[in-house]
């Protein structure tokens, strides 16, 4: 059951909107909501509990802290899926290392997707291929960066019982940034709101406020 | 040998400067860098020539390492011009004239020692043309493939870190990349290898056959040159690439391409 601990992450080196000490928890099997006026660094804070920016503090999955594996094998486990995906062979089956029927067609794509271009998909195809992509690597907890922002109601309600799905089988820990409120109180637990030099974090549902460190 | 006259160059000159001419009336742009190159080439030559003159005279072991390293620098500082996105000075200095080093030298030894070894082995009549022509060649190159390299890393850094954050390795996320530019640094020596006798006759076997060699003698000799210089050039670029490619991350295997000089 792996907990996704965060103590004492500082930012201030990377990001001046980043003064506070970052403390938090987010528990096995649940999902962290996180929202923020745009600009402020949301995807930076996601980048660096991936260990792709520096960064002073500890991030640890269960007891296993980001700096005493290697890099890739972090990575491998907290996995970031990016708010714009990027593709680097001319066709989609380059990027995957085999073809897992159940998961393809849980987005709706069946085998002939990986003869597809990526020059020809839409932003919203690239989305759901980027998330089965990163899926498919089994990763204990998920990093996602406006996971549905370019999807239609349909495909956005298919993605997300996709992850949740993941989420129910394998306890992931879960931290979700997103504009939509009501998609928010519908996935998460805790919601963490960022602002210049604070943060909070509330409960969404039924468990109680809990407030955040200031610095 | 028939020997040339001051007034034969003079002749050969002024096609230059016709060219030159006729690009400043066509406003080309080109006329100024062309005849800065044009005299550079007839300055620096004529100082080499007399240079050569005075070390072919002495032959001396430490004179020679003057020289050599002197190429050697010259070489590894050229490197780095003419980039597009250039490595900062120190770094691609560094680096350049490693790669250099390693490989031009160790070719140049491996054939003044075991190949034609000449008596004693570092006669500058072989030594000086064959670095000359190692170093050249192998700048080339590795200028060329380093030029590829920064600039696809820089394009192309949002990819390499997305496949970091797949759990790539970052030998993994810049393989093709990598690969790339060892192949972009390699196609002038291949190509010169392709076309050789077809469709040009090489330099250096054309010096030797206008000064009297026979054909197949210079024939054999260009055939040396060809393998070495291909040789070293390949091991140039690899070398260089490799280390270039390595200082563009970190400890914790991100991109950082503070080793760039970005212009903004």
């Amino acid at each position: 059951m792996p907990d996704l601990t965060i103590k004492n992450l500082n930012l201030s080196s990377i990001s001046s909107n980043f003064s506070q000490f970052f403390n938090f928890t987010v528990p096995a099997g649940t999902c962290m909501g996180l929202s923020g006026p745009s600009g402020i660094g949301k995807s930076v804070l996601l980048k660096a509990l991936a260990d792709m920016l520096p960064h002073e503090g500890e991030i640890c999955l269960d007891d296993v802290e980001s700096q005493t594996i290697p890099a890739q094998q972090w990575r491998q486990k907290v996995a970031l899926l990016p708010a714009e995906s990027q593709w680097w062979f001319d066709r989609v089956g380059g990027h995957f290392q085999h073809f897992d029927e159940a998961l393809f067609a849980s987005l709706g794509f069946e085998k002939e997707v990986l003869d597809w271009q990526i020059s020809h998909l839409s932003s919203g195809e690239k989305q759901r291929l980027a998330c089965i992509r990163v899926l498919m690597n089994k990763p204990e907890a998920l990093l996602l960066d406006e996971p549905t922002a370019n999807l239609d109601q349909e495909n956005r309600t298919q993605m997300e019982s996709l992850i949740l799905n993941y989420q129910k089988r394998h306890a992931t820990p879960i931290i979700w940034i997103s504009h939509d409120k009501e998609q928010l109180s519908r996935i998460c637990q805790q919601l963490l709101t960022v602002e210049k030099n604070h943060f909070n974090i509330t409960s969404i549902g039924p468990e109680q406020t809990e407030e955040g460190v200031f610095a | 040998m028939i020997e040339l006259t001051p007034w034969d160059l003079v002749i050969a000159s002024s096609m230059i400067i016709l060219l030159a001419i006729t690009s400043l009336l066509l406003q080309l742009n080109i006329a100024k860098q062309l005849i800065i190159a044009a005299i550079r080439n007839v300055v620096q030559l004529l100082l080499i020539g007399y240079i050569l003159k005075l070390i072919f005279n002495s032959i001396n072991l430490f004179l020679l390492a003057i020289i050599a390293s002197i190429m050697l620098l010259v070489a590894g500082f050229e490197i780095n011009s003419r980039q597009k996105y250039p490595l900062k000075r120190w770094i691609g200095f560094k680096i350049g004239t490693s790669a250099l080093f390693i490989s031009s030298f160790a070719m140049a030894l491996l054939t003044l020692m075991v190949i034609v070894a000449p008596t004693p082995w570092y006669s500058p009549q072989y030594a000086i043309p064959l670095l000359g022509m190692l170093l050249g060649n192998t700048m080339n190159g590795i200028s060329l493939g380093m030029d590829k390299l920064n600039q696809s890393v820089y394009q192309q850094r949002l990819v390499i870190e997305q496949r970091l954050m797949l759990g790539q390795s970052y030998q993994e996320a810049i393989h093709e990349i990598r690969s790339e530019s060892i192949r972009t640094g390699m196609i002038p020596i291949i190509n010169s290898m392709a076309i050789a006798g077809l469709v040009s006759l090489p330099g250096m076997m054309t010096g030797q056959i206008l000064s009297g060699t026979p054909p197949v003698e210079a024939v054999k000799y260009q055939i040396l040159i060809f393998f070495l210089i291909a040789a070293g050039t390949g091991f140039g670029i690899m070398l260089a690439v490799w280390m270039i490619a390595k200082r563009m991350f970190d400890d914790r295997q991100r991109l950082n391409l503070d080793i760039l000089q970005i212009k903004r």
